[in-house]
């Protein structure tokens, strides 16, 4: 990309237009071949080709008037502030730095309730699709910013242990009758073995070796689902999968059912709030122990190793167990995450776990600012949530034609939006790493008595 | 005399086929600041990390304190109380000043975190004003001072400093080497110096050893070496005094 200079006076014109037209062609050439040509059945049903040269034309345009809108003023306003010296903090916004947490946590927790008020109707949809499925990633997410945030180990195969636990849910409440209860914990422990299996081939590698092989573990973990028939049931997946009780109490249309038990009208949304609670509990456990585990040693061992691992042994950290740890810990909520998705769906098979799950899950750590929990959780409602949303999208039916569908487009939208914000925050939505330690006020003074030395 | 705290025996290692080190022979006393010099590649960097195990030494001996440590893995070598700022500074950038001692304090659980920060502090009052800054924002030379200062805040009996003046202004460099001075009169801290600033760390030494090719060429006292003609036509040159 060509540097575009910016004197003080504003950007010189020459290269500005030079940058737009090069935007211009390499778009032309990009959607020449995606958008301009198309292979339609004519009436003998024989593959035509025909050309969308109007549609190409305003995407590139569009494209076009992007890149010059942002060489022309967001580009000398970035290079205006950074010569800025920076503000100080103005108090409301340090007010909602402190109090967003909170906030966003009271929030979900009286979310379903306020649905309920708000959309009698279509409360169902509203707290399965955007909030059960919502928490299901962000308790992913935090799991892997575990391996991925805090330990920078580069884990592109994390849905193995969706999976993992998933299927050890799955069969053995099939098979020997386990509550939900006994068995998410022993879920978890699988997964957690199975993230220490993993753990051992891969500790000498890093970075892009190490995503590979973890690459290739999360589709020998889907291959062993897919092949090992007597096992899994193969493609065709399994199903009757004992759903999660309120305690001992199922949720059904029985005399002993839940509705029945508490003298109310018998209605699937309690289930739906049921499960929205518990894996909120999950995902608050998840936060809660990754905040513990960060002002402990093992979770400073974390970052530390992250950073430099020469550092790391010299200063006497193991970093064979570190490592472990971080797999098998981030590993165990995966686990928890997959035997949750079991008891809610009912129905499981191989192709939930395939690789684009993981590459969501990786892009909402990295969209989230590689370590920031409170960054997950906004990530995951963007790329969750954004892709629900444009399932609800039928008005734009009415302007591309009936045979569209926003729901195809959601891969593109996602790259794009990827692309947006790692132009703007490249490194993710929260970028400020929260220090584990907060000085007390003790140190802070003890530490400032130190006689200065000026030189 | 008494054995020596740290002994290197005939020690050798190489990285693949490529010998680094071709039969090391050199003692540490307690109580003693130690130089080692030579000329770049001649294996000063490559001794210190044999010391810690990476490279491992696939011949001779390395014994600490009485104990064989040739074959220790490099965290158990750490926790011996050898602490080392290693070539290339390796402090923790998106960890704040404050975290990177912490890290270096994880090492002794037995040491007094708030005294030896205090102590710490005091010789390097610059980290006290930027405590809970970034360390990768810190300028080179207060990265410097925070890779020495967190190698003590484990309390070490043996410290291992590796060019610690590089790329310091003068006046930086001799605080550096005032401050190892004065870890050792007052401390009675071991110090086993690698060094490009012959003539500063020679001076400030007990002892030196000279190191050429991946051998020990020269050793005698401080004084000594920095007398002879040897030592002053190649690592003198330009009369750094
Ligand atoms: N990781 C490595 N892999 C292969 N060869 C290495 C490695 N590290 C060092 N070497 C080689 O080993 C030799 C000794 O290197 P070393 O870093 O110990 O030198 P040094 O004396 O510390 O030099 P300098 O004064 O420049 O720091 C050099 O020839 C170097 O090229
Ligand atoms: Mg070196």
């Amino acid at each position: 990309m060509p540097e575009i200079s910016t004197t003080s006076t504003g950007p010189q014109f020459g290269p500005v237009f030079k940058d737009a037209a090069a935007t211009a062609a390499i778009s032309f050439l990009m959607f020449l071949p995606l958008i301009g040509f198309i292979t339609v059945q004519d009436i003998r049903n024989v593959l035509v080709l025909d050309t969308r040269w109007t549609l190409l034309f305003i995407l590139v345009a569009l494209i076009t008037a992007g890149r010059l809108a942002y060489t022309l003023v967001l580009l000398p306003r970035s290079a205006r502030r950074a010569h800025r010296a920076p503000a100080p903090a103005s108090p409301i916004v340090a007010a909602i730095g402190r109090w967003f947490t909170p906030f966003v946590v009271g929030f979900v927790i009286v979310y379903p309730i306020l649905i309920m008020g708000l959309v009698p109707g279509g409360a169902l949809k509203w707290v399965d699709n955007f909030g059960i499925q919502i928490l299901i990633y962000v308790m992913l997410g935090l799991g892997l910013n575990i391996v991925v945030g805090l330990a920078g180990l580069l884990d592109l195969g994390y849905v193995a242990f969706y999976a993992v636990g998933a299927y050890s849910y799955a069969l053995l409440a099939k098979t020997f009758g386990f509550s939900f209860y006994m068995l998410l914990p022993l879920a978890g422990c699988l997964a957690a073995f199975w993230g220490i299996i993993l753990g051992f081939p891969v500790l000498r590698l890093r970075g892009d070796y190490l995503a590979i092989v973890t690459l290739a573990f999360g589709e020998i973990i889907r291959l062993v689902l897919v092949n090992w028939v007597d096992l899994t049931n193969g493609y065709a997946g399994i199903s009757g999968i004992p759903r999660p009780t309120f305690f001992g109490i199922p949720f059904n249309a029985n005399d002993d059912g839940f509705a029945a038990v508490f003298g109310l009208p018998f209605t699937p949304i309690y289930r739906t709030i049921f499960l929205y609670y518990l894996i909120l509990a999950l995902v608050l456990l998840t936060a809660f122990v990754t905040i513990r585990l960060r002002r402990l040693p093992v979770g400073r061992a974390w970052e530390a190793l992250r950073e430099d691992e020469i550092a790391c042994r010299s200063l006497g950290i193991n970093t064979t167990s570190t490592k472990l740890t971080a797999f098998s810990i981030g590993a165990m909520f995966g686990g928890f995450a997959g035997s949750f998705f079991a008891a809610r769906q009912g129905f499981i098979s191989p192709e939930t776990f395939n690789f684009l799950e993981s590459a969501t899950i990786v892009a909402i750590v990295v969209l989230g600012g590689m370590g920031s929990q409170i960054g997950v959780a906004v990530a995951a409602v963007a790329m969750v949530g954004g892709t629900e949303i444009l399932r609800e999208l039928d008005w734009l039916k009415d302007i591309f034609g009936q045979e569209f569908d926003p729901g195809q487009y959601r891969m593109l939208l996602f790259g794009f939006a990827m692309v947006i914000i790692m132009v703007f925050k490249p490194r993710g939505l929260v970028s400020t790493r929260e220090p584990s330690v907060a000085l007390t006020e003790r140190k802070m003074i003890s530490a400032g008595m130190v006689k200065e030395g000026h030189g | 005399m008494t054995e020596p705290l740290l002994s290197i025996r005939g020690v050798k290692a190489s990285y693949g086929h490529v010998a680094a080190l071709k039969g090391v022979d050199l003692d540490v006393s307690e109580g003693e600041i130690v130089t080692l010099i030579g000329a770049n590649g001649a294996g000063k960097s490559t001794l210190m990390m044999t010391v810690f195990g990476k490279p491992r030494a696939h011949a001779g001996q390395i014994i600490y304190s009485g104990e064989d440590i040739t074959r220790r893995p490099t965290h158990l070598i750490a926790r011996m109380r050898i602490a080392q700022a290693p070539e290339g500074r390796r402090i923790f950038a998106r960890m704040s000043v404050y975290e990177n001692l912490q890290m270096g304090a994880a090492v002794n659980p037995d040491a007094d975190f708030e005294q030896n920060l205090e102590h710490v502090l005091g010789l390097f009052p610059r980290l006290a004003q930027r405590l809970h800054q970034r360390g990768g924002t810190l300028s080179g030379g207060e990265q410097q001072m925070l890779a020495i200062a967190r190698a003590l805040m484990g309390k070490p009996r043996l410290l291992l400093l590796d060019e610690p003046s590089l790329g310091l202004a003068p006046l930086i460099a001799q605080q550096i080497f005032d401050i190892i001075h004065e870890l050792n009169a007052r401390d009675r801290l071991t110090v086993f110096l690698v060094e490009q600033n012959a003539y500063h760390a020679l001076k400030l030494a007990h002892r030196g050893y000279v190191m050429v090719n991946g051998l020990i060429t020269m050793a005698g006292s401080g004084r000594d070496l920095l007398e002879r003609p040897e030592v002053k036509a190649a690592y003198l040159e330009g009369g750094r005094h």
